[in-house]
C-alpha cells in the first residue's frame, strides 16, 4: 500500500504579522515556519495505518520553497518515508488550482492508494487543493475526517461537520482531509530526527505555469475596530450596565 | 452580464440561512450586470421556490433524485456543472458552509478554474470580481482581482446580508435531469448524525456564550449553559456554546464547539468571552464578530483589545447576576 501526504509550509501560527507598507506581501523576515497544523494530523494518520498494516509506503510531497525542506524533514522524522519537493519561490502566490495542478504530476508518476491531507490550509482557510487533486484523479474525496477505519480496500470513515456526523464509506484510491480530532500527532523522536537525515527528499521543477485568473491587488492589516469600552463600575452595577448596553447601544440584546 | 448560479443548501426541510445570503448577493450582481440569478436544489426540492424567488432567484433549478437526498460530492458537483452550463451562467456562487467547502473547489476542477473561498468583500467591477479574504487566520486581509471564467466563488457565513424578502417576485421552475452513473456513487454515506435538536452549532448562532481556561472546568460549562438558556428563553436569537482551546483540551467540552483557527471560524452578532485570554489563534475565529463583549479578571488580558465592552470581574460573579438580571428584563424562569 502507498500513502501520500499533502503538507504545506506556513507561518507559524503564533506570531503576529506586519504587511510590507507597499501592501505587496507580508514582512517574511524572522518568520518562522511550521507544517500547517491540519497536515499533522495527516502524517499521524499515515504513520498510524504503517504501523499497523506494516508493508506501507508513506510519501510527503509539498510545493514549496528551498526552505520547505525543512517542514518535510521535520514530517521525515515524525515517521514517513521520504519526501518530495515541488520547487516554486513565493509558493504562498500560488492559487489552490495551481498549486494542485503542480502536485498533479508528481501524484501521477508516484502513483497511490490513498491520498491524506490537511482540511485546510491555515493562512488562507480555503480547503481547495484536495477536491481539485480528486477531480484529476477522479477518485472520491471525503473531508474533515475525524475516524479512520481501513478495512480492505475501502475506508470507513466519520465527517464532522457543523451540522453534525457523518459517516461515509470510500473505496480506495481516495482521497481524505484530516480535521482536528483525527489523532494526536506525535512529536519526532531522537531517533526519528537522526533516520531523517537520511532519509531522500526529490527536489522537482514544477511542470505547470501558474494561472493569473487571481491577481492580487494588495495585503493590509485587519480592519481597525474602534477602541472598546471597559465597563467601569462597582459589581453589580457593572453587569448591569453591560446588558443596558448590549440592549440599548449595540442592540443585540 | 453574467447569469449566477447558487447552491441552495436545505436541511430538515429549511432553507438554510446562508445560501439566502449567496442568493441577495447574487441578486446583487446580477441586477447591476443585467444578468438572471438560477437557484440549484439537488436531492429534496419540493417547497422551496416562493422563498428562493423572494430572496432573489428568477429561475429555480431541481435536481429531484432519491439517490440525492444525503449530501455526496461526486454526483453533486456534477449536477451543477449541468446546471451551470444549461444556464449559460458565468459565476457559481455558494456559501463557504462545510458543504460548500467540499462542493465549490470541486466544481472548479471540472472547469479546470482556479476559485477563491471563504470571501468577505465582493464586488462586481467592468466584468471582474473584486474580492476580499482574511488570510493568515484574519491577521492579514487580502484583496485579489478574479477573471476566471467561469467565475467560482464561496462567502464566508453571517458576512454578507440576506436581506429583506421581496414577496412581489416569483420565479421559474424548472427539472433538471443529470446524467449519474454507478461510479459517481462510489462513496457513500452510511450514517447522518444530526446535532441533537435544540444544540445550535457555533457556525449558525446569533449570540455566542464561550468559555476558557477561567471557567476551570464542565461545571463551569454548565454555568454557561443556563445563561443560554435563559437567552433562549428570552428569544433573542439562536444561541450557542463556544470554547476556547484549552477548555477543548482539557476535555471540558466537545471540540465542535471550539472557535478558533483550529476550530471553527464564527461571525455572530454577539460573542461573549468568559476568561478567554485572546489568544490570536482564538481570535482568527471570531474577530468577524458584530459585538464582542470580554469578562475576564486580568486587565491586560489581550482580549479586552478586540473587545467593544469589557469587564474587569470574576465570571462566577457575573455570569450568576446576568442570569439574575435577563431573567427579570424579558421576565422568564
Ligand atoms: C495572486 C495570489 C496571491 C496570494 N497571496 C497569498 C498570501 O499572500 N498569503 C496567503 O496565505 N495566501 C495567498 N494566496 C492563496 C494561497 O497561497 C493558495 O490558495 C494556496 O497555495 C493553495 O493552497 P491552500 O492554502 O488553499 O490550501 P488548502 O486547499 O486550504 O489546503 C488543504 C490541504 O491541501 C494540501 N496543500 C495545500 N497547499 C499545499 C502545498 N503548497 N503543497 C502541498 N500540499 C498542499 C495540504 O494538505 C493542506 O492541508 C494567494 C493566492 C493568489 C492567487
Ligand atoms: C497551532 C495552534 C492552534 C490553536 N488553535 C486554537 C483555536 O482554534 N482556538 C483557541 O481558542 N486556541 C487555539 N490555540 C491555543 C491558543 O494559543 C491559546 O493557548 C488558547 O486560546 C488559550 O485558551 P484560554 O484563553 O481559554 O486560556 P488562557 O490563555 O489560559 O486564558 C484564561 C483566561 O481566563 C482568565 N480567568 C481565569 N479565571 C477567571 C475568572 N474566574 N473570571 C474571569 N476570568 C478568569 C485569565 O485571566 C486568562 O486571561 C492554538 C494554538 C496553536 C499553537
Amino acid at each position: 500500500m502507498k500513502i501520500l501526504v499533502l503538507l504545506k509550509k506556513v507561518p507559524d501560527t503564533g506570531l503576529t504579522l506586519q504587511v510590507k507598507p507597499d501592501g505587496s506581501d507580508i514582512v517574511r523576515d524572522n518568520i518562522t515556519y511550521v507544517i500547517n497544523p491540519y497536515d499533522e494530523f495527516a502524517i499521524e494518520e499515515a504513520l498510524k495505518i504503517k504501523e499497523k498494516l506494516g508493508d506501507v509506503e508513506t510519501v510527503a510531497i509539498s510545493v514549496g520553497d528551498e526552505g520547505a525542506k525543512e517542514q518535510i524533514r521535520t514530517a521525515l522524522a515524525m515517521g514517513l518515508d521520504r519526501g518530495i519537493l515541488v520547487k516554486v519561490d513565493g509558493f504562498w502566490d500560488l492559487d489552490g488550482y495551481t498549486t494542485a495542478m503542480m502536485l498533479k504530476d508528481v501524484i501521477e508518476k508516484e502513483g497511490f492508494d490513498l491520498i491524506l491531507t490537511g482540511k485546510m490550509a491555515v493562512d488562507d482557510y480555503n480547503s481547495q487543493v484536495p477536491a481539485y487533486i480528486a477531480e484529476f484523479f477522479n477518485i472520491p474525496q471525503a473531508t474533515y475526517i475525524v475516524k479512520l477505519e481501513l478495512d480492505g480496500n475501502t475506508a470507513k470513515v466519520e465527517r464532522e461537520l457543523e451540522t453534525g456526523m457523518e459517516e461515509w464509506e470510500v473505496p480506495l484510491p481516495a482521497i481524505l482531509t484530516c480535521e482536528k480530532g483525527l489523532n494526536e500527532p506525535r512529536y519526532p523522536s531522537l531517533r526519528g530526527i537522526m533516520q531523517a537525515k537520511k532519509k531522500p527528499i526529490d527536489v522537482v521543477e514544477p511542470s505547470f505555469t501558474p494561472s493569473e485568473a487571481i491577481k492580487k491587488v494588495k495585503l493590509a492589516p485587519p480592519p481597525e475596530k474602534a477602541p472598546g469600552k471597559i465597563i467601569d463600575k462597582e459589581f453589580p452595577e457593572n453587569v448591569k450596565e453591560l446588558i443596558r448596553l448590549l440592549r440599548e447601544e449595540a442592540k443585540v440584546l | 452580464m453574467a447569469n449566477i448560479l447558487v447552491f441552495i443548501e436545505t436541511k430538515k426541510d429549511e432553507i438554510r440561512e446562508f445560501s439566502l445570503e449567496a442568493l441577495n448577493t447574487a441578486r446583487k450582481i446580477a441586477d447591476a450586470s443585467g444578468g438572471k440569478v438560477y437557484a440549484l436544489l439537488v436531492g429534496k426540492t419540493d417547497g422551496f421556490d416562493d422563498t428562493l424567488a423572494h430572496y432573489g432567484a428568477d429561475v429555480v433549478y431541481k435536481v429531484t433524485d432519491e439517490r440525492l437526498s444525503n449530501y455526496l460530492t461526486v454526483p453533486y458537483a456534477k449536477a451543477v456543472k449541468a446546471a451551470m452550463d444549461k444556464a449559460g451562467a458565468s459565476v457559481f456562487l455558494l456559501s463557504a458552509t462545510s458543504l460548500g467547502k467540499d462542493l465549490a473547489p470541486r466544481v472548479a476542477a471540472k472547469f479546470g478554474v482556479p476559485m477563491v473561498s471563504d470571501l468577505t468583500g465582493l464586488e462586481y467591477k467592468d466584468g471582474k470580481f473584486e474580492i476580499v479574504k482574511p488570510l493568515y487566520a484574519g491577521k492579514v486581509y487580502g484583496t485579489f482581482e478574479l477573471s476566471a471564467e467561469p467565475a467560482i466563488i464561496s462567502l464566508r457565513p453571517k458576512i454578507f446580508e440576506k436581506g429583506e424578502p421581496d414577496t412581489s417576485r416569483s420565479a421559474s421552475s424548472e427539472e433538471l435531469t443529470v446524467d449519474l452513473t454507478d461510479d459517481d456513487f462510489r462513496a457513500k454515506v452510511v450514517e447522518v448524525k444530526e446535532k441533537e435538536t435544540g444544540e445550535i452549532d457555533v457556525t449558525e448562532a446569533d449570540i455566542i456564550v464561550s468559555g476558557g481556561r477561567g471557567v476551570k472546568g464542565p461545571e463551569g460549562f454548565e454555568l454557561l449553559r443556563q445563561l443560554i438558556d435563559v437567552l433562549n428563553k428570552a428569544g433573542v436569537g439562536k444561541v450557542a456554546l463556544g470554547a476556547s482551546r484549552v477548555a477543548v483540551d482539557s476535555g471540558w467540552i466537545d471540540h465542535s464547539h471550539q472557535v478558533g483557527q483550529t476550530g471553527k471560524v464564527v461571525a455572530p452578532k454577539l460573542y461573549m468571552a468568559f476568561g478567554i485570554s485572546g489568544a490570536i489563534q482564538h481570535l482568527a475565529g471570531m474577530r468577524t464578530s458584530k459585538v464582542i463583549v470580554a469578562v475576564n479578571k486580568d486587565p491586560e488580558a489581550p482580549i479586552f483589545k478586540v473587545a467593544d465592552y469589557g469587564l474587569v470581574e470574576d465570571l462566577f460573579k457575573v455570569v450568576p447576576e446576568m442570569i439574575k438580571e435577563l431573567k427579570e428584563i424579558y421576565k422568564v424562569e
